[in-house]
Formats: structure tokens, sequence, C-alpha cells
């Protein structure tokens, strides 16, 4: 039995290795409630193009450029949607478990590019090119929007600081 | 400020984890239901071990058992069908209650569709076609098998067929015996034709601990 086509891997190895990174990342960006839905659509936009997949060699960048636009796609529906009760925590406990809330409110008001590059640079940690990819941008430009949302973060720090 | 001591890290918590593992079998269901789904696996716990049931749509594609890698399986059905292999026990279900049922005797031939893609057309597939005809309880050879797919000398070549089998248990790969007597290979496991034989009736408990040589 040898294999004709791309070397793919089987999707359930997919969804096993990477299926955490892209919640995670799905919770930073349009909250809990809001991540399980976009978490479907992720995988389940994924698995329709899969067997046309040319290039396996970034699948976890491939599944996060999918869940970056469905993120996308969130965030200019909410915009023309009366803001929803769900933006208020209902529990603190999913959103308390990165350590500080706050800041996550904070990270959701941002635009959506700024808001992407900086959750995918700086709670998944990837590289500016990896980002880039996944925004399909390019790497200066996804430096830029991380670098943008990292001072609005902390002029909004600053500024809540002085407040309390 | 550093870039990183101005975020928090987040710990990969098992609630985060657990989460996104039940979100995976719920996509799983849906894609079940989108047809997205074209190999699914899942297991089955039999006394020869815990077993790896594929099916298509079309039916049972292949049955694996615990000693073969599943990693390396999974990643061969996705070579030869399709890279879209989910676990999905939905679409194994009807499968698995075959192989239960067979297992705790209540039933003595499987009625489950099988999807045939893995075995090339031609003598292999005549060779296993023929197996899949010997009943329940009754042996035959392998130059009885190599005869019935055309070719009554090529017993051989029809050994080499059965050991590629890919889908042993249900199609009786177990049932064909050498000429000159003993129940003959099994993969590496003879231990498991011998249990099938004898669960079938087919050997007695005695003749499994001690096969004469073929």
């Amino acid at each position: 039995m040898s294999p004709t086509r791309a070397n793919l891997p089987p999707f359930q190895r997919l969804l096993e290795e990477h299926r955490t990174d892209v919640l995670r990342f799905l919770v930073a960006s349009v909250g809990r409630q809001a991540a399980e839905d976009c978490f479907q659509e992720t995988f389940l936009s994924a698995l329709r193009a899969y067997p046309d997949l040319r290039d396996a060699s970034n699948l976890r960048g491939w599944l996060l450029t999918i869940a970056t636009r469905k993120a996308l796609d969130h965030w200019r529906g909410e915009r023309r949607r009366p803001v929803p009760v769900e933006d208020v925590p209902e529990r603190a406990a999913p959103e308390a478990a990165d350590g500080d809330p706050e800041l996550w409110l904070a990270v959701r008001t941002l635009p959506p590019m700024q808001r992407a590059a900086v959750i995918q640079r700086y709670v998944l940690d990837l590289s500016y090119a990896q980002v880039a990819d996944a925004l399909g941008v390019s790497e200066d430009a996804a430096r830029a929007n991380a670098y943008e949302g990292r001072k609005k973060l902390r002029s909004m720090r600053a500024m809540q600081e002085v407040s309390t | 400020m550093t870039t990183t001591d101005s975020m928090p890290t987040i710990e990969v918590d098992d609630e985060l984890r657990e989460v996104a593992r039940r979100l995976g079998e719920t996509t799983i269901a849906r894609a079940h239901r989108d047809g997205l789904v074209d190999v699914g696996f899942s297991y089955v716990d039999t006394p020869l071990g815990r077993l790896m049931v594929a099916c298509t749509r079309r039916g049972l594609v292949r049955l694996e058992f615990p000693d073969a890698d599943p990693d390396h399986v999974l990643e061969e059905l996705a070579g030869s069908l399709s890279p879209r292999v989910l676990e999905d026990p939905r679409r194994t279900e009807a499968a698995r209650r075959q192989l239960d049922a067979y297992f705790e005797g209540r039933i003595r031939r499987f009625r489950t569709p099988l999807d045939w893609s893995l075995t090339s057309e031609g003598f292999s597939r005549r060779v296993l076609e023929a197996t899949a005809a010997i009943p329940f309880g009754s042996v035959s050879t392998y130059r009885e098998v190599a005869g019935k797919a055309g070719s009554p000398r090529a017993a051989r070549a029809a050994g080499n067929a059965l050991h590629d089998n890919p889908l042993p248990i249900v199609v009786p790969c177990h049932r064909v015996v050498p000429s000159g007597g003993g129940i003959g290979k099994y993969g590496g496991d003879p231990w498991r034709k011998a249990f099938l034989l004898n669960l079938e009736g087919a050997i007695d408990a005695e003749e499994v601990g001690e096969p004469t040589a073929p």
C-alpha cells in the first residue's frame, strides 16, 4: 500500500495534537462561550479542505490560520450586533484560568488584527513568521500589529492603575 | 518592560485540555452528520485483545490486532483511502456489535457490509472471497482456496494473500489450514487462530496446545 497523494497524516492526529492550542487561541480571542463554536467551525472547515491541501509542512500554522479567520468572522459579526451579555463573564473560573481576566477583556477590545497578532505571538508563542502566515500578512505587518497591540494594552493598563 | 512579563503566562491546564478533547468529539459527531468522515475508526475489546475497527461509508475496511502500532495503521489508511480519518464510534458501531456477538457465540455469520478497497482486484481478492465462503465451524486448506480462486497450484500465493487479509476474523482466514495437518500460521500469533477455531468448534481444545508441523 503506497500512498499516492500528498503525505497527509490522518486528520485525527491533527485534532489531537493541536486542539488545545486552537482552543487556547480562541478562548483568548473571542471568549470562552464563542470559542466553542469557533473551535468546531475551525476543525470542520479544515476537514473539508484537508484532502486538497498541498503543503503539509506547517499544519499547526494552517489550523491557526483557519482559527484566526473564524475569530475575525466572529468579531465582524459581533460589531454588527448589539453588545451581547456574554461579554460580561458569567463565571470567573474559565477566564481566570489565565490568571488575569481583566487583561483578557482588554485584549478583546483591540482591533482584530492586533488582537490576533498579540495572542498568537504572546500566548501561543509563535514566531513573527508564523503569525504572518496565520494572518496572511507580511512578517513586518505581523510585527507591527503585535507591537501596536501591546502598546495599547500597556496604556490601558496604566490608566487602570491610575484609576484604582 | 519586556514583552514576556507584560503578558501572563498561560499554563496549559488540564481543564482546557479536557474541554478541547470534548469539543473534538462534538466536532467529529458533526463531521459525521455532514458526511465529512471518510474513514471512521474505534476500538473494541475482545478475547483476542483490543481490536481497531475501521469503516468507510461502504463498510468495514480494516480490522487490526493490538500488536500493530495504531499510528502506523492510521497513516496507512490515510495514505491509501483518504486523510479524513477520524475516531468515529458511530461509524463503526454496527461492526463492533457484530464482533461482540460473534465472540459471545450469538452469531455465526457476519452481516456487516465489507469494503474491499484495501485488497487489489485479482487473485488476492478471489482468495479472500473464497475464504469468506468457508462456513463457521469448518476449515479449508490453502490448496483448496487457491483452487477456488482459480489457481490450484498457487497455495503459497494464497497464503500470502491471507497473510495480508485486511479483515481478519470477519473474512475468516483462520479457517484456512495446511493440508499436511496442524493449524498453520496466523501472522505472528497462532494462538489467536487456535482460539478462533476452538471458539467455532472446528478443533478441540487439546489440539490447540500441540499443533503438528505442516
